[in-house]
């Protein structure tokens, strides 16, 4: 069992919640005596058959999972070098990998006897997700959404709202993730006592970054057993997205002790590293910021810089406190790529493969683009398509100069 | 005793003010410190700004983004603080702000910096007893107070955590939110600072959403010290530049209003 391995990369965080020296729990005192509820709530949850029994049958029957393990042929005879297989997330209910922590952390709320639900997103692939597990257990949703973010993902804008929830514009700042974040912080510790926070990525005061990777470690559980049915053997390489790192985390965290296994996450690099960027781990230093303690885009005084990224799910200075750890211990590379090339990688799925991909995943694709042609033919690349890209056309039309 | 011990032990409540440092400008601070000595301030909390004040309301939000797009570095805060530090040798004088901005370059640095510019103590936000390490013993090192926060979620299960390394004074945020919104009711007042009372001797002040003379004084009564913040820093929002006269007269009825709380009518 690695689990039990001492020198596991599993084990992580402490029971203060520490992965290394990230993560923590760096919030407002009015808040700690709920994140210890919280803490408390998860572990007994965890140890919770039903919980577990709930957790699974709602990812099965109303998310959609397994997701599939699809084979690129295309896209690796294009590439000409490791075979490229896409773990299928984009196919969840809702369209994006967010869905599986939406549905674990709505069971948390129930458990906990909250009434009322918030939540923050940036592309708004996770307040869609928040308000679907709302309308499906009937509990009233109020999502924050940067005011740049409302502009550039309306259709999201108003798939929340069909599903009944209160989308509130931020305007503080950029008007993108981090400020919505703000915003969800200072409504939660107003609501403290009826109020459920459902952060949407591995990321915030402990537990959270340990939950999310929880619930949505299932992608990783499933390829892992997939890619090992299909093919007899463990994958060469795994690729994701991140911006926070949820769905990163969660495919990697499954196959963070098996040594033979490399791991490349994709930051966004924007406008390039030299320029506007979302590449908090090559840009950015250690920091504290929404409750944890992480790598951060910042200036030399401590006071947080902007991001900058054509996806609104990457646009975040910051990034969940394991990754920081996974990166510092060297047990996963990192790497980023800029705008054009996460549109080059974008346009490469959909011409290849008839897959149009959300802007997140375009990210890795544009970096399995780089990487499959210096891997043989022998290797395999296991690439997470987190999102599916309707939600992006408008964005994309933009920037081909396509006015729909 | 400390500059902090005697603000305190004055035998009548104590007036605590909340300023943003930079807000306006850099250059403007000193008046506003100066006129909320004159108007008869015991303690200043100099605000360190923040690009992310999620903790603050709209008031002390826009005052953090004032500040910061007006050039406001942490170098200004520490040679503010000591300028009036230089001019005010007894008025005690607190950070306040967030925890990025304190440990960037290190706690150590930045209780280092504290003892150069003769501040007294800090608070930080978002440092929970939890998290001491991050900070606290770089501060105790440096004989910094380390000002923490209970709240109405603080009971008596979570105030030992809340006390322990706990100095200076004890701030009673006295509604679960955010600065400068609603106000608490005094009869919870009462309540909540005889249960921290029953927990620890250092002196209690009582903040959040205290606004005018009236309601600092009911809140005085029951309190060795209210904290106002919100409603100062609208008036450099008002009156940018030419803040430091507004400020004064309204800290001057506040703090007549808080001093005299607990005598006889």
């Amino acid at each position: 069992m690695n689990q039990t391995m001492p020198n596991s990369f599993r084990h992580f965080p402490d029971d203060r919640g520490h992965f290394g020296q990230f993560g923590g729990r760096y919030v407002a005192e009015t808040l700690m005596p709920l994140i210890l509820d919280l803490e408390r709530e998860y572990k007994a949850a965890k140890a919770d058959p039903a919980f577990h029994a709930e957790f699974d049958d709602l990812l099965e029957h109303y998310v959609g999972r397994p997701s599939p393990l699809y084979f690129a042929p295309r896209l690796t005879e294009e590439l000409g070098g490791a075979q490229v297989w896409f773990k299928r997330d984009e196919l969840n209910h809702t369209g994006a990998h967010k869905i599986n922590n939406c549905i674990g952390q709505i069971l948390l709320a129930i458990r906990m006897g909250k009434k009322r639900i918030i939540a923050e997103t940036g592309a708004g692939q996770h307040g869609v997700a928040t308000a679907t597990v709302c309308a499906r257990f009937g509990l009233p949703c109020t999502i924050f959404m940067g005011a740049t973010d409302v502009a550039r993902q309306a259709p999201n804008v108003f798939r929340m709202k069909l599903l009944g929830a209160t989308v509130v514009p931020v305007t503080a700042g950029a008007g993108t993730l981090k400020d919505a974040m703000n915003e969800a912080l200072r409504d939660w510790v107003a609501n403290v006592h009826d109020t459920f926070y459902i952060i949407g990525t591995a990321a915030g005061p402990h537990p959270y970054p340990e939950l999310v990777r929880d619930f949505q470690s299932v992608i990783g559980r499933e390829a892992r057993e997939q890619i090992q049915k299909r093919t007899g053997r463990l994958p060469d390489l795994l690729v994701a997205a991140i911006g926070g790192g949820s769905n990163a985390i969660g495919l990697f965290h499954p196959f963070l002790d098996d040594t033979s296994v490399k791991m490349l996450g994709v930051e966004a690099a924007g406008y390039g590293l030299d320029k506007e960027h979302a590449a908090s781990l090559a840009g950015g230093r250690p920091g504290i910021l929404h409750g944890n303690k992480t790598y951060l885009l910042q200036d030399e005084d401590g006071q947080i810089t902007e991001g900058h990224s054509i996806s609104a799910g990457l646009d975040y200075p910051g990034i969940g406190p394991e990754h920081a750890f996974l990166r510092d211990i060297g047990r996963v590379d990192y790497t980023s790529v800029t705008d054009e090339e996460a549109m080059d990688g974008f346009q490469l799925l959909c011409r290849t493969e008839g897959i149009i991909p959300a802007l997140e995943p375009a990210h890795a694709i544009a970096a399995v683009k780089k990487v499959a042609p210096t891997m043989g033919k022998d290797q395999i690349i296991v690439a997470n398509l987190c999102g599916r890209g309707d939600k992006d056309i408008f964005t994309v039309a933009d920037r081909l100069g396509v006015e729909l | 005793m400390t500059r902090l011990a005697s603000a305190f032990s004055k035998g009548r409540p104590a007036l605590v003010t909340f300023i943003t440092g930079g807000d306006p400008t850099p250059d403007a601070t000193p008046a506003i410190l100066d006129a909320l000595v004159a108007g008869g301030a015991d303690v200043i909390e100099l605000g360190l700004p923040f690009t992310d004040p999620m903790a603050d309301g709209p008031a002390i939000q826009a005052a953090n983004i004032r500040a910061l797009e007006a050039g406001t570095k942490t170098a200004d805060i520490f040679r503010i603080a000591a300028e009036f530090r230089a001019r005010h040798p007894e008025t005690p004088l607190v950070l306040m702000g967030y925890a990025n901005p304190m440990i960037t370059r290190g706690a150590e640095w930045f209780a280092g910096e504290c003892v150069k510019a003769g501040v007294d103590g800090i608070i930080c936000v978002d440092i929970p007893n939890e998290e001491d390490a991050e900070i606290g013993p770089a501060l105790r090192e440096a004989g910094i107070a380390f000002i923490r926060l209970a709240t109405p979620t603080t009971d008596k299960a979570r105030l030992p955590a809340v006390l322990e390394n706990s100095s200076g004074f004890l701030y009673y945020v006295s509604v679960a939110g955010i600065t400068g919104k609603q106000q608490a009711a005094v009869d919870t007042i009462a309540q909540a600072v005889a249960h921290l009372k029953a927990g620890t001797d250092l002196p209690i002040a009582v903040g959040f959403g205290v606004r005018t003379p009236e309601q600092a004084a009911a809140f005085a009564a029951h309190a060795d010290g209210v904290v106002v913040g919100s409603a100062l820093v609208d008036l450099v929002a008002q009156h940018g530049a030419n803040a430091a006269e507004p400020v004064r007269a309204l800290t001057q009825a506040l703090a007549e209003a808080v001093h005299k709380a607990r005598e006889p009518a």
